[in-house]
């Protein structure tokens, strides 16, 4: 923690030292030079951003960066991944001591407007929610009045609840930790009487729990919590590839480009595939990248589908179903701008 | 006639005759006085630059800087205030109510280290073996384990009491359960000034009968049996007039509503296990201090003491621990420094001092990170600056007066 805390104040001291020169422009010239990208991850957060034994990093979040690093550098593993707390991402994006924050992060006003960053889209339709323990007996949030809550410092969710009690005319007590182990760790001890977050991190919390069964998570949804990936303000040129990296995954689904048939559809594919495989058309060229990078990224990562299946819902432990996080025409939110 | 020079021709040389400019340059006087200033101009410009090159960078990536934002609502709780809040308040309600607790531990911390510090410190020349090596086992163990593990491991300890429903119980007044300590809360009704300021009147008069006591002994040799009359004053008169008044008090009692105690005093774990491990752990280097001032004391003194009768309680408290104030003041300045500093350390388990609340909460809904840092450290700064001149001032009391 103290290590921690230290990176912090060293980012703070960076900020002031480092030299604006080294910001302007150059984070996707950086990135080619050094042959990787960095990318700010959470400290562990299943289906989002989470390390297995072997130190493999996977999650919904993660494939952002590999599909970065696929469509940049033509290889999804060159990917050097920072954890972070949710007290120390902006500060280590601002510093530069990573090139993208993909580490379940809320788009707000406030931070698109005053952190001196971007946010490059969504990529996951999030919103907060409560776990309460069974033994309760509570049904819904309204009954959670005079509790205390485990919440996760520096999060959106500390605002939101604050405005869901005060709206409810209800009171409450918010018991803060720096990560979401210790939040856990504060909800299984009984010192809080229910845990906030964003309702996807409910259900990773809960797997994470010694009996996953003896907490329940309420119908409630307090808060509208938009996930996404995070660069620097004035570096258009980065901001442009983040962002559309995001939407060829988003796109590769809606056209019924995987993993699989990628390879088949570049050469055969019809012409929107073919566009966005790079075949036709130079969407690569004006981004600065080559032209087969959203080939790349889908055939090494997938399309948001099998990213979403393999990280978040049906062939993973969470089990989240698409809802809002579905295609436009499949009775979800999920449109990308046209790829021409 | 080459013989060495004497020191006073030497500093009759030396010294600044009024000859014009060369001399002037010459006076040491306003060369020093030059270079100083030389020094302070380039100061300034070095801190100037450092802060213009800053908020130049800044607002080159498009970060706010200013403090403006400290009027606006913080949106979010606190868990623990000695002030009201809401969550509506502003920001810099929320970095006062972080100096509140990072002080309100401090304070604690203070007390409850010096008093452990002074218990092992002199138990550590108790001719009782065992006394003697529980000192030396209370040094060795809590001295060599990082504190920060220690503030984790009284948290751990609470953490694994019962849930609230289930809390341990006194009498019915007083509750212990993973959320707390839930303590009855003395309510005065009308008529209840009289009673504090009979305790006042104690506490003044206890002074002037401690003064005039010292007065007497100096001049006739006679002792006047000081601690018994002033515990008698303390409780004694209080105690009347709380009689006369007719109790105008009652106890506010905590119970279970809902999901939580109410009413009464609740004690967060956070500050419990905060407080304790950083008194525990102050407490073992003041007590190595304590005992470097006792051993800095000459035993010619305890025997001197000793041949002149007095008992061995007295000789204690009379002539050694006074004497040995002088070098144990000085070590116990920077023992509470560090306790206030340690004191960050629960940004591990969330009590909400400065630290956690302003630069970890706070600076994370705002992001501005250069102002936040610069108002903690100045708050850090200032607190041990208070402490440190406090001390000084005690300091100068029990210092030998040389003749």
């Amino acid at each position: 923690m103290k290590i921690k805390n230290l990176t912090m104040t060293l980012a703070a001291v960076g900020l002031v030292v480092a030299a604006q020169s080294s910001f302007a422009g150059s984070t996707l010239d950086a990135v080619k030079k050094k042959g990787s990208v960095s990318c700010g991850v959470s400290t562990g957060l299943a289906g989002f951003s989470q390390k297995d034994e072997k130190g493999n990093w996977s999650g919904l979040d993660v494939d952002v960066c590999r599909s970065v690093a696929a469509a940049v550098l033509g290889d999804a593993t060159k990917v050097q991944f920072k954890p972070l707390t949710a007290k120390e991402r902006f500060l280590a994006l601002q510093s530069g001591e990573i090139d993208i924050l993909s580490r379940n992060t809320t788009w707000t006003h406030t931070r698109d407007t005053s952190l001196g960053l971007n946010f490059a889209g969504v990529i996951y339709y999030d919103g907060a929610g409560f776990m309460v323990s069974k033994k309760l007996g509570v049904k819904s949030a309204t009954e959670l009045d005079g509790a205390n809550a485990c919440i996760q410092a520096g999060t959106s969710t500390e605002l939101a609840i604050a405005d869901y009690f005060r709206e409810n005319k209800m009171s409450y007590k918010a018991i803060t930790f720096d990560t979401s182990d210790q939040t856990r760790a504060g909800f299984e001890s009984g010192r809080c009487d229910f845990l906030v977050s964003d309702q996807s991190q409910l259900y990773a919390l809960r797997i994470g729990l010694k009996d996953p069964s003896a907490a329940v998570v309420l119908p409630e949804v307090i808060s509208k919590e938009p996930l996404g990936p995070v660069v620097r303000q004035n570096d258009d040129e980065w901001f442009n590839v983040v962002k559309w990296v995001v939407n060829a995954s988003i796109e590769g689904e809606f056209q019924g480009v995987t993993s699989v048939n990628a390879k088949d559809l570049k050469a055969n594919g019809k012409p929107g595939q073919k566009r966005l495989l790079g075949t036709e058309g130079d969407l690569g060229e004006k981004l600065g990248l080559p032209a087969d990078w959203a080939y790349q990224a889908i055939k090494q990562v997938g399309n948001y589908s099998e990213s979403f299946e393999r990280n978040v819902g049906q062939g993973s432990p969470l089990k989240i179903a698409r809802g809002l996080n579905a295609q436009w025409n499949k009775g979800g939110i999920l449109y990308s701008p046209a790829m021409r | 006639m080459f013989s060495k020079k004497t020191t006073e021709q030497i500093k009759f040389e030396t010294r600044p005759s009024n000859l014009g400019a060369k001399s002037f340059y010459n006076n040491p006087k306003y060369r020093a006085w030059i270079y100083q200033s030389f020094l302070f101009i380039f100061l300034i410009g070095f801190f100037y630059s450092i802060i213009s090159n800053t908020l130049d960078n800044m607002s080159a990536q498009g970060i706010k800087s200013g403090f403006s934002f400290l009027n606006t609502s913080a949106g979010f709780d606190v868990l623990m205030s000695l002030l009201p809040f809401q969550t509506t308040d502003s920001y810099l309600k929320v970095f006062t109510i972080g100096i509140l607790n990072t002080i309100l531990v401090s304070i604690i911390g203070i007390i409850f280290s010096t008093l452990l510090g002074f218990i092992f410190g002199i138990a550590y020349f108790s001719r009782n073996y065992l006394i003697k090596k529980i000192a030396i086992i209370y040094v060795e163990i809590f001295r060599n384990i990082p504190v920060i593990l220690q503030v984790i491991f009284w948290y751990t300890v609470f953490n694994a009491l019962p849930i609230a429903r289930e809390s341990l119980n006194l009498g019915d007044t007083i509750f212990l359960n993973v959320t707390g300590l839930y303590l009855p809360m003395l309510v005065g009704e009308s008529g209840s000034g009289f009673v504090y300021t009979a305790i006042a009147v104690a506490i003044v008069s206890i002074f002037l009968v401690r003064r005039w006591a010292t007065k007497r002994q100096e001049k006739t040799g006679e002792q006047f049996p000081i601690l018994w009359i002033s515990l008698g004053l303390l409780f004694g008169l209080p105690l009347l007039v709380l009689l006369v008044s007719g109790v105008p008090f009652h106890f506010d009692y905590p119970a279970l509503k809902g999901f939580n105690f109410r009413g009464g005093i609740t004690v967060i774990p956070e500050l419990i296990s905060l407080a304790i491990a950083l008194s525990i752990y102050t407490g073992a280097f003041i007590a190595e201090a304590v005992r470097a001032g006792i051993q800095s004391v000459p035993s010619g003194q305890t025997e001197a003491a000793r041949s002149l009768g007095l008992k061995e309680s007295k000789i204690m408290s009379l002539i050694v621990v006074p004497q040995s104030m002088r070098v144990i003041t000085p070590m116990l300045n920077s023992e509470y420094q560090s306790l206030v500093k340690n004191t960050t350390i629960a940004t591990a388990i969330g009590y909400p001092e400065l630290f956690t609340v302003f630069a970890g909460s706070v600076l994370n809904q705002v992001g501005q990170a250069v102002e936040i840092m610069f108002m903690t450290l100045v708050i850090y700064f200032c607190i041990n600056m208070t402490i440190s001149f406090v001390m000084n001032r005690f300091n100068k009391r029990s210092e030998l007066t040389t003749r």
